[in-house]
């Protein structure tokens, strides 16, 4: 599966998604945000994280007006994987492709900190592997709480689309449900705040994001 | 004599510097060449009263790449790369508007980096406030923090270590010291250097405005006063995102090989760049102001040339390859405008619409500014204040929670965690893991490791020894992760120049910068001095900043600073010499006016070396520096990161003469708490304390031992997020 990594002016994240790709087997693509063809051809996506432009109007509001992000929603309707991390998650709100928004930190403070997430959806991989069910991934945002309405809430609960909760005790921006990332009814568009990418070298922290991106391996497979 | 000021006085300039410009103009200057004259002469951009003592500094290594001079210093870290680095001061701006101020000081060192054609791969901090128990420190403190995070985290580059310091002398002169470490392909680096008669001049990145007008000369040259709200439109405003993409649209450019050189806009900002590239290329340089995008249209030409306004570069291009940069920065999205052409006239003309509105010899701008020697006076005695918030009866427990709550040596969580330090995936030892930040460097197969250190107390006591134990606090950072130095930079914080006491400071520091130096044999690649650091009641402690980058061959092996297991043995390696002169204790209990001892430098770096072998060979679990709070205070500090106590006795140090306190909470260059297998310790030449283990910090000395829950200690050193209750601003 050779994945693609937007990138945005201002997103910061790219090239360590793109060495996280990069792990998982076959070279990753790099692609610029005005390119509608997302390179001439990748099998998943990431949306990076990062300030796309600069997060001045609304984080991830500017940033879905792209071009690359209406060949993003193609490939999310054709059940493609696309995952957007941090900024992308919220930049994959801001175009509908997940549902819900992202609000301030409860504390109005950014916010840096290894955390644990618990991975506990039907759709995760995890009831079969119980280290899998817990993952050390570190949380960079200023813009994290999660926010959905209840009846919004209560479908993501029954179609098992909460993808990654905080573990209890964990929760580092106050979303509701301790929730940390979503996926689409389908399971192939996933965004979380946490950044797995930064989760994927022993040297540097953990191996724990890998996980997620198998995890959208998976539903394709 | 009239009593409204001469308008070169209100720039700053006296009336001799004024004379000396009319005579090497032949006249008198127009308004935008006396505009240009003032801040080219400022203290902030001619050094004009540091500049004979800066060349004590030894600046040569076979390391070194790039020394003093360029944007900022360069060394070989192996396989055609170099790291780039620089620490620069934004103290004025960050004691009038503190979220902006610091922010900007982060804006501006990222560009002098990038400025080399290096990317910008960390960010370290230093920071000095008044204590925390005023409110405007705590408002300076949470504003310079959030403008760090918010410039730092929006632009994508790890904000990766740094020190905070509360000290009653900061209350109204802050200092925000900002330092950039960043990587390079040799061979794509490029100089400031202006070349090429005929070459166009080009600027890039944000319209220039009215923002930050005089902020070199009025801020950064003289004292903070009363009414200093007045100053506030001297402060710069950041934009990250406008960074981010100059950023990515200027390493494109190099890498693409199509600029002659860059320089960043910063202090004076066209000004300086302009006539800086060109005196350092030897040529000469013209530059139309009717070209420079605005972003108010009736902007007269000496505001043009003097505005601050950030996120610019001004770069030199091939008359052809003109229009590639134009593609690039479109494609980027940020601005691009020829402004001008490098001549052979020797001369900065500025124009408007082709009419020389402005016309100076490039030596006399950059090189003619008068040089002033210091008129040094050692003061008799301690000048500072002396304040008692400790009681002198206090038992060992009391004093050693006192001092864990000590903002100054308490945990800089609550300020660390709003940065990001992982961005880049570079990242082996995030804050607060080890005693220096740990990045890896893939393109070389290796790693460095980077510290800023400098305890201002310390060198109020003793401005040479103290400046040299802020060499050796760095050096020993970091031989604790296993890295040799390479190369220091620095920033000179200290006060009015013009007065004894100050210049006696200064004068004593550089030598002992110079001596230390010397003595490791670490090369100054570069640095910033920042003057006129004073208040109401007087000068800043005085604060030599100094910033070290060294070389590891294997960033697995670099060792944390926290016990790793139970049942090890902790060691004391160093020429360590307790003594509670300038120690935080002594601060708390009003006695800071002892002086203070000078260490052994050569002994230091013998520690040093040692410590360095042990660590690359694998051979400790955790080695950790002896700073704030002594011996006590540095094993809570290991204590505390997996929650593993220990029980020590202090005996050793009590047989050499120590009286308990000083045992336990005397200061001093040279000491390394370590930990690991007894024989390795032994081996090492470590000094046996005790053992790693249990829930309890149990220290024995005399009649001030104690036993202390490893929660109730933890609680105290976490205890600054709950004291940090500032308002938002």
């Amino acid at each position: 599966m050779i994945w693609g990594v937007l990138q945005f002016p201002g997103s910061c994240d790219e090239r360590d998604a793109l060495h996280a790709c990069g792990l998982l087997g076959a070279e990753p693509k790099l692609i610029w945000h005005e390119d509608g063809d997302l390179g001439g051809g990748v099998d998943a996506i990431v949306v990076p994280g990062g300030f796309s432009y600069g997060d001045y109007l609304r984080a991830g509001a500017i940033a879905r007006f792209s071009p690359a992000m209406e060949a993003v929603g193609e490939m999310a309707a054709a059940g493609r994987p696309v995952l957007g991390i941090c900024n992308g998650f919220q930049v994959l709100c801001e175009a509908g492709l997940l549902p819900g928004a992202l609000l301030r930190n409860e504390d109005l403070r950014f916010v840096h900190r290894q955390v644990e997430l618990l991975a506990d959806g039907p759709k995760s991989p995890a009831g079969a592997d119980n280290s899998a069910h817990r993952l050390s991934i570190p949380v960079k945002h200023g813009e994290g709480r999660y926010w959905a309405p209840p009846e919004t809430l209560d479908e993501l609960e029954s179609r098992g689309q909460i993808a990654y909760r905080y573990a209890p005790g964990q929760n580092p921006n106050g979303s509701v449900a301790d929730i940390a990332g979503v996926t689409n009814e389908a399971g192939n568009v996933l965004g979380l705040m946490p950044h797995p990418e930064h989760a994927v070298d022993p040297l540097t922290g953990s191996t724990d994001g890998l996980t997620v991106f198998r995890r959208l391996e998976r539903v394709v497979a | 004599m009239s009593t409204e000021l001469a308008p070169h006085r209100a720039l700053g300039l006296t009336d001799s510097e004024f004379e000396l410009i009319v005579e090497k103009l032949g006249r008198e200057p127009n308004d935008v060449e006396l505009a240009m004259f003032s801040l080219l002469w400022s203290e902030h951009c001619a050094y004009k009263h540091s500049k004979k003592l800066l060349r004590k500094l030894p600046t040569e290594g076979e390391r070194v790449v790039m020394g003093p001079g360029e944007n900022a210093g360069a060394v070989d870290i192996g396989n055609g790369h170099a790291i780039a680095f620089k620490v620069e001061s934004h103290n004025h701006p960050s004691a009038v508007e503190p979220f902006q101020g610091a922010a900007t000081g982060v804006g501006g060192i990222l560009r002098d980096v990038f400025a080399l054609g290096a990317r910008p791969i960390a960010i370290l901090d230093s920071l000095r406030f008044g204590e925390l128990d005023s409110e405007r420190s705590r408002f300076l403190l949470d504003g310079a923090v959030r403008g760090i995070g918010h410039y730092g985290n929006s632009i994508g580059v790890a904000t990766v270590g740094g020190e905070i310091y509360f000290e009653e002398p900061y209350e109204h002169n802050c200092l925000v010291n900002a330092m950039c470490v960043g990587i390079a392909k040799q061979d794509e680096m490029v100089r400031a250097a202006a070349a090429g008669v005929g070459n166009a001049v080009v600027l890039m990145g944000a319209s220039t405005g009215r923002d930050g007008i005089g902020g070199a000369s009025v801020l950064a040259s003289a004292e903070l006063g009363e009414g200093d709200e007045g100053k506030r439109p001297t402060v710069q405003i950041g934009d990250p995102f406008e960074e981010a993409k100059v950023l990515e649209c200027c390493l494109e450019l190099l890498a693409k090989g199509l600029l002659v050189s860059l320089q960043d806009l910063g202090a004076a900002g066209l000004t300086s760049s302009a006539a800086e590239m060109a005196s350092a290329g030897g040529v000469g340089i013209d530059l139309d102001v009717a070209r420079v995008p605005l972003r108010e249209a009736d902007m007269e030409p000496f505001e043009i040339m003097v505005s601050e306004s950030q996120e610019r570069m001004l770069a030199v291009v091939e008359p052809g390859r003109v229009d590639e940069v134009a593609a690039l920065c479109e494609k980027w999205q940020t601005g691009c405008a020829r402004i001008g052409e490098i001549t052979d006239s020797g001369l900065v003309r500025v124009l408007r619409d082709g009419e020389v509105v402005g016309e100076m010899p490039v030596e006399a701008l950059v090189d003619g500014c008068p040089l002033y020697d210091l008129e040094p006076a050692e003061p008799q005695g301690w000048v500072y204040g002396n304040r008692a918030t400790l009681d002198p009866d206090a038992s060992g427990e009391e004093t050693m929670l006192a001092l864990l709550s000590s903002p100054s040596i308490a945990s800089k969580r609550w300020a660390f965690e709003q940065y990001d330090s992982v961005v880049g995936s570079r990242t082996v030892r995030r804050p607060e893991s080890a005693d220096a930040a740990v990045l890896q460097i893939p393109e070389a197969g290796n790693a460095i490791a980077v510290s800023i250190d400098g305890n201002g107390r310390r060198v109020a006591c003793d401005p040479y020894a103290g400046t040299i134990e802020a060499v050796l606090e760095c050096a020993q950072n970091l031989a604790c992760v296993g890295a040799e130095p390479l190369g220091l930079t620095n920033c000179l914080n200290f006060g009015n120049p013009e007065k004894p006491t100050p210049a006696w400071q200064l004068d004593r520091s550089v030598a002992a910068l110079a001596d230390a130096c010397e003595a490791l044999g670490v090369p100054v690649v570069g640095g910033n001095v920042s003057l006129y650091n004073e208040g109401p009641e007087g000068p800043i402690y005085p604060t030599p900043v100094v910033g070290m980058v060294g070389e590891l061959p294997d960033p697995s092996r670099a060792t944390g600073s926290g016990f790793a297991a139970e049942g090890e043995a902790i060691g004391l390696l160093g020429p360590f010499e307790p003594n509670l002169a300038g120690s935080e204790l002594a601060k708390l209990r009003g006695e800071l006016d002892a002086g203070l001892p000078l260490p052994d430098v050569a002994a230091v770096a013998a520690a040093c070396a040692v410590v360095r072998y042990a660590v690359r060979e694998g051979r400790l679990s955790s080695a950790h520096d002896v700073s704030e709070g002594g011996l006590a205070c540095a094993l809570a500090e290991s204590a505390f990161a997996a929650g593993i106590g220990c029980r020590v006795d202090l005996q050793h140090l009590r047989e050499r003469g120590c009286t308990p306190e000083e045992a336990l909470f005397g200061e001093g260059a040279g000491g390394f708490v370590v930990s690991g297998d007894r024989e390795t310790l032994e081996e090492l030449g470590a000094a046996l304390l005790g053992t790693t283990g249990g829930t309890t910090i149990e220290l024995a000395a005399g009649d001030r031992s104690f036993s202390l829950g490893l929660d109730a200690a933890a609680e105290a050193w976490r205890s600054l997020a709950d004291r940090q209750t500032a308002p938002t601003p």
